[in-house]
């Protein structure tokens, strides 16, 4: 069985219980940060002679050289269409590509490599599930969604809710960010069709509990699809432990290119699920009259597909592999707890998401100081945050807030940039107070 | 802080962050404008009071950045007492000084304590805190009443 940590060094709960005990392990060797900086090109600049601390990694993550050179040279020297045509450099460009598939059947522990869907992202793959799945719901039938979506993870249920007049039902958090399990088993019973919840919070950092709740949903008949855009770039994701029906991420938020996403589905579930685009690539047979469409995950690939993002999110995982995981969580987790430490030192901050169990993401309020006039003075030193709403405004609106400020921390930040950081909230407090 | 900072949070516009200049309520208002910037959460809602073609009150309330906090306090302070054809035509030069399409003509107001709003033409990115107020006032100017919300997206 595969092993994992979350960020405070303790077991993850996702994960099954084990006897396994980390200190018996050979000790990983220590994380060497500027060797990991050399290995990410955009990192070395200066924005107006200051050195660039990048916090915005829930965004979008920055790129090794390895990935980019892997988009490159397969311009360079393999680029042909996939699946289509016979001659050598066709078979090359098809081959890399069902390759990437299988990198990331393996990443993620799928059972199968038909299982592995490639996309734009998480919001098409959302997108693509709500038409599906959703296709045959009638009024009354219910999606379980929680308050820390994202958008991505509640707009396209309401265009199905306008579509086939299906109920929303949202499951409630805590005021520190954690799910209210104990709401979770009354909001399944009755029509629910699927829960749809994330798997790491991009506002509160929150890591959600995905293997319980899939149980307590799959006790009740329940699928689940897991949003796991937050959660590939800081943990190993292994889908069949966590037993989800439905997984999805992007590349770009695990340091593989834009354009490029994964959805992963169980085959059975996949198989059940009728075409969403139409188009090359996704049929089996096309006559005027009628069209039989191809298996999975050919059926949900309609069009020429982003294969050299694919090959690009094969480098990606490639890059991760390399990383010692135990070393990387603990940098992780200490890169979260000094930032968590030196944040709250600072009068009148306050934290927004307090879970117990954390991605290095940190939200926060200054008071006096709006989050857009943070933005702008952070900026000013070369720091790169978020502000805003952070496309979740039902979180926002739950705290009360309008928007926040957002730290969020890559095993490539440095515990000097999470100084920068809080010395500049500093300043910037007293300049606005 | 760097000299292109000052350029933005100059004192005057940290002064009307802290203490807003007509910030408060205003009962029988003839005209109220709700604004907002979905975007940041900017939220004001603009009073004016009308009188023979002036503006004899005006007031506004809500929570914002510095900037639109700053922008809408000096917006009061500067046209309490102005005609409405005043009013309007100041709204044409802000919006252009403001959106970095300043004309001759703009360039020749003489715009007082505006002037430090202009620093906002060098953040794109924050332009839109500079002009809600602007656009509420112009809402307002142009008969909008209690139920239209403006917004700058």
């Amino acid at each position: 069985m595969r092993i994992r940590f979350n960020w405070t060094g303790t077991m993850n709960p996702d994960t099954e219980p084990s006897t396994f005990d980390p200190s018996a392990r050979a000790p990983s060797p220590p994380w060497d940060l500027d060797a990991i900086r050399r290995d990410f090109p955009v990192l070395a600049q200066r924005v107006r002679g200051i050195p660039l601390a990048y916090l915005d990694n829930a965004a979008t993550s920055q790129k090794p050289t390895a990935v980019i050179d892997a988009i490159a040279n397969f311009y360079r020297h393999d680029n042909a269409n996939v699946h289509r045509a016979v001659y050598t450099l066709a078979e090359r460009a098809t081959a890399a590509y069902e390759a990437a598939r299988e990198r990331v059947r393996g990443w993620i522990n799928a059972a199968s490599a038909d299982e592995i869907v490639f996309l734009r992202g998480t919001t098409e793959a959302i997108n693509l599930l709500a038409n599906t799945v959703g296709q045959d719901w009638s009024a009354g039938d219910r999606v379980v969604l929680t308050t820390m979506e994202h958008h991505a993870n509640i707009v396209p249920w309401q265009l199905l809710r306008q579509r086939n007049r299906v109920e929303i039902a949202v499951l409630p958090i805590t005021p520190k960010g954690e799910l209210d399990m104990d709401a979770l088993p009354a909001l399944l019973d009755g029509p629910t069709r699927l829960l749809a919840l994330t798997h790491v919070s991009n506002v509160l950092g929150t890591v959600n509990p995905i293997a319980e709740v899939v149980r307590i949903a799959h006790d009740r008949g329940v699928p689940v699809l897991v949003d796991g855009a937050q959660a590939m770039a800081h943990q190993r994701v292994d889908v069949q432990a966590l037993d989800c029906d439905f997984y999805a991420f992007s590349g770009h938020k695990m340091f593989g290119p834009t354009g490029i996403g994964v959805l992963y589905g169980k085959a059975a579930r996949l198989s059940a699920l009728p075409p969403w685009q139409g188009g090359g690539e996704m049929i089996r047979r096309v006559t005027f009259e009628r069209t039989r469409f191809a298996p999975p995950p050919q059926r949900f690939e309609a069009g020429t597909q982003d294969f050299a993002g694919a090959v690009g999110l094969a480098a990606a995982i490639d890059y991760l592999d390399r990383l010692d995981p135990t070393a990387m969580e603990r940098h992780e987790a200490e890169l979260l707890r000094h930032a968590t430490e030196r944040l709250e030192a600072i009068p009148g901050l306050r934290i927004i998401g307090r879970a117990r169990h954390k991605a290095p993401v940190v939200s926060f309020l200054v008071d006096g100081a709006h989050a857009h006039d943070l933005g702008t003075l952070l900026d000013r030193k070369g720091i790169a945050v978020r502000t805003g709403h952070h496309c979740a405004m039902p979180l926002m609106d739950f705290y009360g807030v309008p928007a926040t400020s957002r730290a969020s921390l890559a095993f490539y930040n440095t515990h000097d940039e999470v100084d920068r950081l809080a010395d500049a909230i500093d300043d910037a407090r007293k300049v606005l107070a | 802080m760097t000299d292109e900072l000052e350029d933005l949070y100059q004192d005057i516009i940290l002064d009307h962050n802290r203490h807003p200049a007509n910030f408060r309520p205003m009962a029988h208002a003839d005209r109220t404008v709700e604004a907002d910037n979905p975007l940041c959460g900017d939220q004001l809602t603009l009073y004016l009071k009308l009188d023979d073609g002036r503006i004899a009150d005006i007031a506004f309330q809500g929570s914002g950045c510095a900037i639109s906090i700053a922008s809408a306090s000096l917006l009061t302070e500067r046209l309490k007492g102005a005609t409405i054809a005043e009013a309007e035509q100041l709204f044409e030069t802000m919006h252009h000084m403001l959106t970095g399409t300043a004309r001759p003509e703009d360039e020749a107001v003489d715009l007082g304590s505006l002037a430090a709003l202009t620093g906002v033409r060098r953040y794109p990115m924050r332009v839109k805190c500079a002009t809600l107020s602007w656009h509420a006032l112009k809402a307002a100017l142009d008969g909008h009443g209690d139920d239209d919300i403006i917004s700058t997206e």
